[in-house]
């Protein structure tokens, strides 16, 4: 019993390591999107976060230097995005892509001719890198059952990034929701007319919101290169900007949805890892392969029965035009 | 001016035909999916070319492979420009070098890792599980729990058989061991997941293994990370990776493929190459485990004694690893 529970307590704590890329995504790609803006650029994004932290954390050492690199490359992926979407009245698809495309092949170019390991950069000391903290009283308690176990393992122990990607989701809902900010951003998704009547800039609004979206997928990148790995590795963000996007989709553009959505994917995940070799009562081993398609499975099942209808900004992907 | 046009023109077919001569002989390499720079496998095949590039002089071509459509397409077009021998690295490449080799009989291919039967194929294994075998002795020896953990990488037989002649070992140190095992994927991206490598390893010493051997490529950068960030002991592959976490890493079982490739460009040269099979374990110094000055502080003297002992039975046939691959079962 005792051993089940720690099972599902660490579990618990694997999903919460592999879903904060997933809730930055998501978070950023909120407010991306709610403004108007289609953002299939995360994955890039993040990319170039991670490389841009890594390098940066390779060169100076400092972990802090490195985020700041990471967040400040991702913001100008995102400006860039933003130049061509709203100044330009591209089309955000295209664009997104299009940052996908360079980011995956320039970040291979770049490491390739800075540190000559084939697109890999250098593996970091502990220093260089945000490491798991320890709460105080973290080894104590974990002797008490139940709360103290889930104390110990489950909210103690996490890197720096992880607590802050779970700062973002409620203040994500609170910016969204309680502020005037947000409610211009809702309106700006929803009917970009109405908020320049009120002689609101729609221009700067959606460029405040993909700025917003650079910080946070810089974060993700931050966390995927210096945090959960010790460098950047190619592609290393392995798809997770377009699962965040979806969970965003899921969680019908709300933060607290999308939140929860991300935690379902980091779950399925970390189950499918823990799950492998082990043997189920009256099953017997179950083969990897199966193991590993439950996450895309339950998704086709979640998104076919229970999800409902989810309704996109109603402005999404359309340029703004003042005056025809 | 005509004249000096003529000189210049002869100069140049002379400059032109002395650099063929020197680049008569050009060897080419076609590397796998985990790339060449994965502190492992590839990396080892590129340690031994260019340790040959150094000696003679001798310039190579070479490609990495980075999506599965490509392999055929590298090793004809190395073929085709005339690079004799044609070293490929990896079992994925056994199919594309065999139809290549049918197309070109004349040109020489030497193969690591998979068998083409083919007149002009040389095919290079290893007796990994032999190796294997000996890393599961010292992982059981040096493990607290008892409990041992594989992460694998692509889930082929062939890291089956590291997986099996791991656990052999594990299992001939003490009856109650217990190996944890893990392969990272089903598609050749499981070769380059450093972050999944990690989680994978996280999951076993959550589950009390204290001792992880990591045979998967680049992903296995992950998993040695994971073992030097929650202080556990990591056994690397294929390349001795000792250096890259001193004090975590408890040794590493080096498949000798630098060796192997080195061999192949210098057999070439000097026309010792031949075609057939070519199998290196134990006896033959083809595999083994790494003892240096990043671990010796972790391996006692007791350890390399009994670990010893067990590789000279091996060699004598007194101790039998079962291979994997001879029969797709680990039973033994």
């Amino acid at each position: 019993m005792d051993d089940t529970f720690l099972l599902v307590v660490r579990t618990l704590d694997a999903t919460l390591r592999v879903a904060t890329p997933l809730i930055f995504c998501a978070m950023a790609g909120l407010y991306s999107e709610r403004s108007g803006i289609v953002d299939i650029g995360l994955e890039g994004k993040m990319l170039a976060g991670a490389f841009a932290a890594a390098t940066v954390a390779a060169l100076t050492g400092s972990a802090w230097l490195a985020l700041g690199a990471a967040v400040l490359i991702s913001m100008s992926l995102a400006l860039l995005h933003g130049f061509a979407c709203i100044t330009h009245r591209g089309d955000h698809v295209v664009s997104g892509v299009a940052i996908n495309i360079l980011v995956a092949g320039l970040t291979i170019v770049l490491g390739n001719a800075w540190f000559r390991q084939g697109g890999q950069t250098p593996s970091l000391p502990a220093d260089a890198r945000f490491m798991s903290m320890d709460f105080p009283g973290a080894e104590a308690m974990s002797e008490i059952p139940l709360i103290g176990q889930i104390y110990a393992e489950l909210i103690s122990g996490h890197n720096l990034l992880v607590y802050a990607g779970l700062a973002a989701v409620p203040l994500t809902a609170w910016v969204v929701y309680k502020t005037r900010f947000g409610l211009r951003l809702r309106a700006v998704g929803e009917n970009p007319a109405a908020v320049d009547t009120a002689g609101i800039s729609v221009v700067w609004l959606r460029y405040r919101a993909v700025m917003i979206c650079g910080v946070l997928t810089g974060l993700a990148g931050t966390y995927l290169a210096i945090a959960q790995n010790a460098g950047f590795s190619r592609d290393m963000t392995a798809g997770q900007g377009y699962i965040a996007l979806a969970a965003l989709i899921f969680g019908k553009w709300r933060p607290w949805l999308a939140f929860g959505a991300c935690l379902i994917f980091g779950l399925l995940d970390a189950v499918s890892i823990r799950m492998q070799g082990v043997e189920l009562p009256g099953i017997g081993e179950v083969p990897v392969q199966a193991i590993q398609a439950l996450p895309y499975v339950l998704t086709v099942v979640l998104l076919a029965g229970f999800i409902g209808k989810a309704v996109a900004p109603k402005a999404i992907g359309q340029p703004y035009v003042k005056e025809r | 001016m005509k004249n000096l046009g003529r000189i210049a023109a002869v100069l140049t077919v002379a400059l032109g035909t002395t650099a063929a001569q020197a680049q008569d002989y050009t060897p080419a390499v076609v590397f796998d999916m985990g790339g060449k720079f994965d502190k492992s496998f590839n990396e080892g095949v590129f340690n031994g070319v260019e340790q040959f590039k150094t000696e003679t002089g001798i310039n190579y071509r070479e490609f990495e492979v980075t999506n599965e459509t490509q392999r055929e397409q590298a090793i004809r077009r190395m073929a085709q420009r005339g690079a004799n021998p044609v070293l490929g690295v990896g079992f994925a490449q056994a199919d594309a070098i065999g139809k290549v080799a049918a197309e070109f009989p004349d040109t020489r291919f030497s193969l690591i890792d998979g068998v083409v039967d083919a007149p002009n194929v040389q095919s290079i294994v290893f007796k990994e599980h032999e190796g294997s075998f000996l890393v599961g002795m010292l992982a059981v020896m040096a493990s607290e729990t008892g409990k041992v953990g594989f992460v694998g990488g692509m889930d082929i037989p062939l890291i089956r058989r590291f997986a099996c002649g791991y656990e052999q070992g594990a299992k001939y140190v003490s009856k109650d061991a217990e190996v944890i095992q893990n392969m990272t994927g089903t598609t050749p991206a499981a070769w380059n997941n450093p972050g999944r490598g990690a989680e994978l390893a996280k999951s076993q010493f959550d589950r009390g293994a204290d001792v992880v051997y990591a045979a998967a490529g680049a992903t296995g950068i992950g998993v040695l990370q994971a073992a030097a960030d929650n202080g556990k002991y990591a056994i690397g592959v294929d390349s001795n990776q000792n250096h890259l976490h001193p004090g975590t890493m408890l040794t590493s079982m080096i498949k000798r493929v630098d060796v192997a490739a080195y061999n192949t460009f210098m057999s070439g040269k000097d026309g010792s190459w031949k075609p057939g099979f070519n199998v290196l374990g134990l006896a033959e110094g083809g595999v083994g485990w790494a003892l240096d000055e990043h671990n010796a502080d972790l391996i006692s003297e007791d350890m390399k004694a009994v670990v010893e002992k067990a590789r000279e039975d091996i060699i004598a046939g007194k101790i039998v690893v079962h291979d994997y691959m001879a029969d797709d079962s680990c039973t033994y």
